[in-house]
């Protein structure tokens, strides 16, 4: 009932009953009366009904004022706090209310006003709190990912769907060593297409069942690539709090390598013994006829010298050959590993005072990067200080590392004569004992393919031994994660893929967020797309919204026929640059293979589509999926704009263009304009593809740019 | 009578000296250097024992022995030597119907006294 109704209610409610009062009154006055009174009575009440009327109205008019002001007081003023306190709860939580009005009133306001005080502080606390465990787990997984990127083994982490969530450097560059597994890493993408599906399901069981359970949750497991690589797999299930496997941890090892040097290391061991036993057993069978018979002939014994001779040669000859052979081999075994000289050189300084109770300096020139065994070189330094403070009776020694050409000169330096070669020879072919294998100072340093002699400068008056070593060469595969944008989010991983099903591009009910889209450009010989080629594809991937960089797909095709004048204006690339790239039939398969199970995302790409389907007949690459148009969506979304070039939504959204006209640079604007337009889209209520695609359908542009190319 | 035994082997340096320890023992010795040449020998020569490499052109000590034992030379001592010393190998040539095994590089000594043993068995 609202205020307005019940206001009148009560007031002619009231009205009515102090009518019915002075009814009644006048009744029970009347029948009191004698006959002339009640006719005086009765006059009187004729002549005077005027003003009893009059006064009727005033005493109405006196009664609605009075229940108006109560209501005003005791009715509206609580509802008012009823919305202000909605208000406070729905809306605003600083809001407070006026207390005013009569005392209990304000008393109700201010008891409101306590409590959205509190209510207030209890959800600034909770968010705050929030906002600290969410920045604390972003932490987290951006130090993981720096960690992932620094790890030299290759990682994959995978949903229980297969979807890989993260994966290294390592990982990207082992795969990408192999075409039949190039370009199928990425975030999203399913590990089965790399690799054997029974193969990890049946990894999986076996770590359920905990066959292995001593210990090891990781399964071990191999496989080869379509490629011929070998990898040996360590997998491990990713448990939640159930307990249940809801992913799973991959470390793969490319033991390509490592096999065929196991294998030819296998060989030579054969031939150095089996090999080998043929020969000792001619020496010694000559040799040991004639001992047994030392009365045999000149010329018997002449030919038995001749073989001793002959196969002693063979062997040495077979000796040295494997040892050649395997100089390679025992390199590789021996673990060198990279390291900054200024480290090395405050190793062997912290040794020298530490373990052998000497006195050292250091100085390190400018940054070296070295390939050492540390722990053996710094023991061979030691090992020559000790000498010297013992036998020469050097008090203290400086250490110090600089480049010399190819290699880095470490120096072991003192005050005083030069050490005799001859002495240092010595020292170097003692073992260098402690625990592990006894190798000298001279393997050390043959190892590590280095020299070692002494020096002096007379000038001076100082003297060192000087350790040539050879210099790091930059790897280029060496990851450098201070090369990434340290303020963009890494994008080798996004663990919200934990939670995310399949999307299915096939589905137009499935909401965009679910999709995973490849956005691409091409670039063309020229205009028509009967007559003129492809000679660019670039594309990049979005994955649960985000535009993944590393993620790209970025080739030059051979057109085989020149490119056009005015197109080559646009794109810069001329016939000479692209002769001897491959050819599209080669290039179409991979991009299909790049762009599966997503939704393909271009600007104009009608055009680009027609291209495609031109080559259709001949590759027998057919682009099924859907396919979604920023130049349509920009019509959706801004109907009164007559400009829908890249650059203008570009400018319009606020991207920043770079790298234009090359055709990943344009796929990868294109990208970035099309999550702008996805939430757009979202705010306008089209959340599915089949809204998006419908929509898109229905432009005035759709209906051109299909007739364009169609044609 | 001296006992007879062929030596076959395709090194003529270790033909040389076993056809020399050999011979200082008394025994009448030819040599083979192949594996058809040792078959054939054997049903010329019909020595006492043979000292058999297994490293052989064109067949080696293995299909050599196997061969004899099934042409019913069960008789003959046949005596392997060869460069691979793996067990698995040993016990194929003895299976194969080798009477002893003995790989290179051996002790001529030993080899004497082998010899001696087998040909003493056959009496």
């Amino acid at each position: 009932m609202s205020s307005r109704v019940g206001f009148a209610l009560v007031v002619a409610v009231l009205f009515v009953y102090v009518l019915i009062a002075l009814v009644v009154l006048a009744v029970a006055v009347s029948s009191d009366l004698g006959p002339v009174e009640r006719d005086v009575f009765e006059r009187v009440l004729r002549r005077e009904a005027s003003l009893a009327i009059f006064v009727g109205l005033l005493f109405l008019l006196g009664l609605a004022s009075l229940v108006s002001l109560f209501f005003r007081r005791y009715v509206v003023a609580p509802r008012r706090l009823a919305h202000e306190a909605q208000l406070i709860v729905a809306a605003n939580p600083r809001h407070r209310v006026e207390p005013n009005g009569p005392a209990e009133i304000r008393m109700l306001a201010e008891a409101l006003n306590e409590l959205a005080g509190r209510a207030q502080l209890a959800q600034e606390t909770v968010r705050e709190q929030v906002a600290a465990a969410r920045a604390d787990l972003e932490q987290e997984r951006n130090r993981l990912a720096a960690l992932m990127a620094e790890l030299s083994l290759a990682v994959l982490v995978c949903n229980a769907d297969g979807r890989i969530l993260l994966y290294n450097v390592a990982a990207r560059d082992l795969l990408n060593r192999d075409g039949s597994t190039s370009g199928l890493l990425g975030l999203g993408r399913s590990i089965f297409a790399i690799l054997d599906r029974g193969l990890v399901a049946h990894a999986l069981d076996r770590v359920g069942s905990g066959e292995n359970a001593a210990g090891t949750p990781a399964v071990r497991l191999a496989a080869s690539t379509g490629g011929g690589r070998l990898l040996r797999i360590a997998m491990a299930p990713v448990r939640d709090r159930e307990g249940e496997a809801s992913g799973f941890v991959l470390i793969l090892e490319d033991i390509t390598e490592t096999a065929e040097t196991d294998a030819r290391r296998d060989a030579l061991l054969r031939s150095l013994t089996e090999d080998s036993r043929a020969g000792v057993a001619n020496i010694r069978a000559a040799a040991e006829s004639m001992l047994d018979y030392p009365k045999m002939g000149a010329e018997k014994r002449q030919r038995f010298t001749a073989i001793i001779g002959q196969e002693a040669q063979a062997l040495s000859e077979r000796m040295e050959g494997a040892l050649r052979e395997s100089a390679a081999y025992l390199t590789d075994q021996w673990s060198l590993s990279e390291m900054l000289g200024s480290d090395l050189l405050a190793a062997a300084r912290t040794s020298l005072e530490r373990d052998a109770g000497l006195r050292a300096g250091a100085r390190a020139g400018e940054e070296l990067w070295l390939k050492v065994d540390s722990y053996a070189l710094v023991r061979t330094v030691r090992r020559l200080a000790e000498r010297l403070h013992a036998e020469v009776g050097i008090p203290g020694f400086m250490l110090d590392l600089a480049e010399a050409g190819r290699y880095a000169r470490l120096d072991l330096g003192w005050e005083g004569e030069v050490l005799a070669e001859e002495t240092l020879r010595a020292w170097l072919d003692e073992p260098l004992g402690g625990g592990g294998k006894a190798y000298t100072a001279r393997e050390v340093v043959d190892r590590h393919g280095g020299e070692v002699f002494p020096q002096a400068d007379a000038g001076a008056g100082t003297a060192c031994v000087r350790l040539l070593l050879p210099l790091s060469v930059p790897d280029a595969a060496r990851p450098r994660p201070s090369s990434a944008p340290a303020s963009s989010r890494p994008e080798f991983y996004d663990f919200d893929l934990f939670r995310v099903g399949e999307g299915d591009p096939e589905r137009d009910e499935t909401a965009l967020e679910d999709l995973v889209f490849t956005v691409f450009d091409t670039e063309t010989t020229g205009l028509s797309p009967s007559d003129d080629e492809i000679i660019a594809i670039g594309a990049v991937r979005i994955v649960n919204g985000r535009l993944l960089r590393q993620e790209t797909f970025d080739r030059l095709v051979d057109p085989g026929r020149s490119v056009d004048p005015a197109s080559m204006a646009v794109h810069g690339l001329s016939s000479e640059m692209l002769a001897g790239q491959p050819a599209i039939d080669d290039v179409l398969p991979l991009f299909a293979r790049f762009a599966q199970e997503t939704v393909l995302v271009g600007h104009n790409v009608a055009f680009d589509l027609r291209f495609l389907e031109l080559k259709e007949a001949r590759t027998g690459v057919r682009f099924t999926q859907p396919v979604l148009d920023t130049l349509l969506l920009s019509a959706v979304l801004h109907p009164d704009e007559e400009d829908h070039s890249l650059e203008a939504m570009a400018t319009r959204m606020d991207v920043s263009m770079v790298g234009r006209h090359t055709a990943l640079g344009d796929a990868i604007l294109t990208g970035e304009i099309f999550l702008r337009q996805c939430s757009l889209l979202a705010a306008r209520g089209l959340r599915t593809l089949g809204d998006v695609r419908e929509a898109a359908r229905h432009t005035y542009l759709a209906r051109v740019s299909d007739s364009l190319y169609t044609s | 009578m001296a006992s007879k035994v062929l030596i076959v082997d395709d090194e003529p340096n270790i033909v040389l000296s076993l056809e020399f320890i050999m011979n200082q023992r008394g025994y009448e010795t030819r040599v083979a250097r192949d594996g058809e040449e040792a078959l054939a020998e054997v049903e010329r020569f019909r020595p006492d024992l043979v000292l058999l490499d297994v490293m052989l052109p064109r067949r080696d000590g293995f299909d050599v022995c196997q061969s004899l034992r099934a042409e019913g030379w069960s008789e003959l001592k046949i005596l392997m030597l060869t460069a691979r010393g793996r067990d698995v190998e040993i016990e194929k040539g003895l299976a194969l119907g080798a009477d002893g095994y003995v790989t290179k590089p051996f002790a001529t000594g030993e080899l004497v006294k082998r010899v001696a043993e087998m040909l003493e068995d056959v009496g």
